[in-house]
Parts: structure tokens; C-alpha cells; sequence
């Protein structure tokens, strides 16, 4: 039997993070649409929409996702140590916002008030801009930290919570379709632009191989099922071929699952790590010093190790 | 003020891995888990080859994004530059284990033992559940420099209160002092030679250099 030679080298390359599993993705999964829902809903209610359905749905999407990132940690039972750190970190920063988000949301559905509604779809998208700082703030993933992971990851979580709300106007009669269809539409293009940035800065700016390749593989497959089906969708159903309403609500699922499965793929598949460099390798006896080394990252020394 | 800081010649480590061995002796980390590890590079191709050592822990950044990051004040650095972790605190979001660019941190959900589920002697006695589920990490043997603060005694000087990778190194690889004392050895080695810091371009500012050549 044939064993690959394994050294210690192998450490040096950048690694698919392994501490974050699907109950963290969970987190980003349902939490962004739970944040952009309650951010769309809040203002949909301006043009006579109801928020009880999805007030308890954007709540209870958020609820799930931190209940799986709960049973990920490693002391759940000290989970409230999470609010000790307001000043630098975004964690805790999104586990405040969620804290009041759910009373101001609570206090939503039952009052059924415009201030309050309002209130819960701000902390809604605030919830959604932390949750892409925790990612964002992460120096160790360099899929993450690029500067352009946060507007993707936003604007994400903003189209999948439009998604959803246009699928939930299916069952509410007197709400004009055409604006959410519009607003659907022009999301979806803000997604795909902030997409196909966040994917040429990680080319040009370096990213571990690694990543690049997960990305890339999801790349026309996002484009396609993401952002050209779903307009096309839209398009047909303004134009009078079929029902706006369930074009747009197919569009909305599209949008969504899609929207999912990359921030699946973004936590999951293509987090690798920074991996380890060396500026010059050491001079050794009268030797020269070596050039530098940096495996694992496309365009710079050291990929045959 | 002080700055506790390791200056590590890759001119010198051979690779022998005693640094390792020193450090899972003195911090009874589990199998699996190395607070210090030394890397063995092999390098280009032939006949131009080359192979080169990489001791690698904690850096105990300037910056640390772990501190950062933390939701909960377990991660904490302190004004001699030691960046520690309070296990009591510490909940294993593994946040820390993200942020940080040096690969240094560990969880690890279980005990392990060197032989199956049943700790040996040693195991047994030195076992510290506090450390299971929490993020741990290399200490640059905080007990020891806190040590220094009884006895009088200078770390990176006397053995007592140096960390144990620094001591066990066989070829005066690693050298470990205050980089604020202008005597001290990390000091002059680094004034000496050129010298670099892993992933400096990120802005953590790494306590541990490394020398490649003379200056």
C-alpha cells in the first residue's frame, strides 16, 4: 500500500477551518434571513402589511440559529459569559442585539405598534451587519476578513429576508406586489454585484488556494440559480406572462436557498486559514538565505513544498 | 514597562522537536495538541533543496484579534505582553481560534490520553478539566514568569522562571527576555541580525521574531 509522505510541512499550508461546524453556519444561515425578514416586513407594514407571520418567523429564525450556534460552543452553561466583552467584540455585540431584539419584538406582536415594528426591523438589520462583522473581524480566515466579505454577507442576508417576505405575501390580500417584486429584483442585482467583487478582490488581493477553489466552483451555479433565474422570474412576472405574486415568491425560494447554501459554503467549506510563512528562509553554515515561502496561496513562493 | 518577548534563531534549530517535548512535559497538554511545535520544511526542488526549521506557538501579539474578538474577557493581554486565557471564563465559541492568523489555539471537546480512554499515572495526576471545551493555547509558561515576580529572579535569564521550550533548546535557538530592558538578551540577538515577524502585514504585531541572517 502506497502512503503519501506526510511532514510537518503539510502545517505550513492554509487549512479548511474544522472548530466551526453546521451549527455555526446555522447561525449565519437563519439569523441573516431572520434579520433581513424583520428589517423588510418592519417596512412593509408602512404599505398595510401585516407583521405577526413574518415577526414569528424572522424571530424564530434568528432563535434557531443561536440555538445551534448554543449547542456548538464548547461551555454552553456559561453562555451568558457572551455578554462580558461590548467593547471590541462583535459576538457579543450580536448576542446584545439579539437580546433586545426579542423583547422589542415580543412587545411587536403583541402591541402591534408602528415604533415598535419599526424598532424590531432596525435591530433586525443590525443583527445582520454583526453577524457579518463577526465574520469580518476574523484575521485568522482570509476569505472572511477581505474588506468585501461584509457588503456580500449584508447584502446576503438583505436579499434573503426580501426573498421571504415576498414568498409570505402570498397569503396576505391587499398589499401591492409590485414594489417587493421591484425591491426583490434590485437586491438580487446588488447581491450579485457585491458577489462577483467579493470574489475578484479575493483573486487579486491573494486568498489560500483552498478558498479560492471552493468559491469558484459555486460561482456559476450562484450566478445562475441566484441572481439570473430569480430576476428572470421577476421580469416575466412583471411583464404580464404569469402571476407576479408566485413569480416573485419562486424567485424569493431561489433567492433564499442560494443565499444559504453561500454562507454555508463561506463558513463551512471555504474558511481556510492564513497557513504560516517565512519571509526568507535562514541562512544555514556559509550558505545564502533562502527566498521566501508561502504555501498554499496562488502567486506566491513556496507552492512546491 | 516590560514586553516579554521570544526571539527564535532559524539559523540555529535542527528540528530535534525537544522544544515540544519540553512543553507537553511542562503543560501536560493532551495528545493531539501542541502548544509548541517545530515545522520541517522542505523546499524547492532539485538539486536546489532545502530544508528548514519553523518553531511555532502563540506569538503573544502587540495586537492581539484574538483579545478582540473574545465575547468574553477570557482572553486577555497584559501589560508585560503575555497574552493569557481564564479557562473559568472562557465558554469555547472558538472565536479566538478564528481570529488568530498563527494557527496557535486548540479546543479540545474530550479527554484524551496517551493510551486509550484511561489516563496513566502521570496522566492522572496532572488531568486539569478545566481545560476540556475551553480554547487553550502556548503560555509562554505564565506560572513561571509570574514566579519571577517572588524570587527576584530575570526571565530568559534564570531557568526558574523562563518558559521551558527556551530552556530545553538544545542549540540556543530560542532566547526569551524583555525587549523593553535594554540588557537583556532578546535585545541584543535582534540588534545582531535581521530578523522578521510572521504575518506583520496583518497589524498584530507578533512577540516573537524571527533571525534569518547577520546583520
Amino acid at each position: 500500500m502506497k502512503i503519501r509522505r506526510v511532514t510537518n510541512s503539510d502545517r505550513m499550508m492554509p487549512r479548511a477551518q474544522t472548530n466551526w461546524d453546521w451549527r455555526a453556519a446555522a447561525n449565519f444561515v437563519f439569523g441573516g434571513s431572520g434579520g433581513g425578514l424583520l428589517f423588510f416586513a418592519a417596512l412593509a407594514t408602512l404599505a398595510g402589511a401585516g407583521f405577526i407571520a413574518p415577526g414569528v418567523i424572522g424571530l424564530a429564525l434568528i432563535a434557531t440559529g443561536l440555538t445551534c450556534v448554543w449547542f456548538e460552543i464548547g461551555r454552553p452553561f456559561r453562555a451568558l459569559n457572551v455578554y462580558l466583552h461590548p467593547s471590541s467584540s462583535w459576538m457579543t455585540r450580536e448576542a446584545t442585539v439579539a437580546t433586545v431584539l426579542f423583547a422589542c419584538g415580543f412587545a411587536s406582536l403583541w402591541f402591534q405598534a408602528t415604533a415598535l415594528i419599526l424598532l424590531t426591523g432596525l435591530l433586525g438589520l443590525a443583527f445582520v451587519y454583526s453577524q457579518a462583522r463577526i465574520l469580518s473581524t476574523n484575521k485568522g480566515i482570509p476569505a472572511w476578513r477581505h474588506r468585501r466579505c461584509l457588503p456580500l454577507v449584508v447584502s446576503t442576508g438583505l436579499t434573503e429576508g426580501a426573498g421571504l417576505l415576498v414568498v409570505l405575501l402570498l397569503w396576505q390580500s391587499g398589499v401591492p406586489i409590485v414594489p417587493f417584486a421591484l425591491l426583490l429584483l434590485a437586491l438580487v442585482v446588488v447581491r450579485y454585484l457585491a458577489w462577483c467583487a467579493y470574489l475578484d478582490g479575493l483573486s487579486s488581493d491573494g486568498a489560500p488556494a483552498g478558498s479560492l477553489a471552493v468559491l469558484g466552483a459555486m460561482r456559476d451555479r450562484f450566478l445562475l440559480f441566484g441572481h439570473a433565474a430569480p430576476a428572470l422570474l421577476i421580469a416575466i412576472g412583471l411583464t404580464g406572462f404569469a402571476s407576479l405574486a408566485w413569480a416573485a415568491a419562486f424567485a424569493g425560494v431561489a433567492v433564499v436557498a442560494t443565499g444559504w447554501q453561500l454562507k454555508y459554503t463561506l463558513v463551512r467549506r471555504a474558511a481556510f486559514n492564513q497557513g504560516l510563512s517565512l519571509q526568507h528562509l535562514p541562512v544555514r553554515g556559509a550558505g545564502a538565505p533562502g527566498p521566501a515561502l508561502k504555501p498554499g496561496w496562488p502567486g506566491t513562493p513556496g507552492q512546491k513544498v | 514597562m516590560t514586553r516579554f518577548a521570544m526571539v527564535v534563531d532559524l539559523r540555529r534549530c535542527v528540528g530535534c522537536q525537544t522544544c515540544t517535548a519540553a512543553c507537553k512535559h511542562a503543560n501536560a497538554t493532551p495528545p493531539g495538541v501542541q502548544w509548541r511545535r517545530v515545522l520541517d520544511i522542505e523546499s524547492g526542488e532539485f538539486p536546489d533543496v532545502r530544508r528548514s526549521f519553523l518553531p511555532m506557538a502563540c506569538m503573544h501579539c502587540d495586537e492581539p484579534p484574538c483579545e478582540e474578538v473574545c465575547p468574553t474577557t477570557a482572553t486577555k493581554k497584559r501589560s508585560d505582553g503575555l497574552v493569557s486565557i481564564d479557562y473559568e471564563l472562557c465558554i469555547g465559541c472558538a472565536n479566538c481560534v478564528m481570529a488568530c492568523p498563527y494557527d496557535a489555539r486548540s479546543i479540545v471537546h474530550e479527554a484524551k490520553f496517551a493510551y486509550g480512554d484511561k489516563p496513566i499515572a502521570s496522566e492522572a495526576i496532572r488531568f486539569d478539566p478545566d481545560r476540556i471545551n475551553v480554547s487553550t493555547k502556548c503560555t509562554f509558561c505564565i506560572d513561571r514568569i509570574d514566579l519571577a515576580h517572588e524570587t527576584g529572579q530575570i526571565p530568559g535569564v534564570d531557568p526558574d522562571v523562563t518558559p521551558a521550550c527556551v530552556n530545553s533548546c538544545i542549540s540556543g535557538a530560542m532566547q526569551f527576555g524583555d525587549l523593553d530592558d535594554p540588557d537583556s538578551n532578546v535585545l541584543r540577538l535582534l540588534s545582531e541580525t535581521q530578523h522578521f515577524r510572521m504575518h506583520e502585514e496583518l497589524g498584530t504585531g507578533p512577540g516573537v521574531y524571527y533571525v534569518w541572517d547577520r546583520a
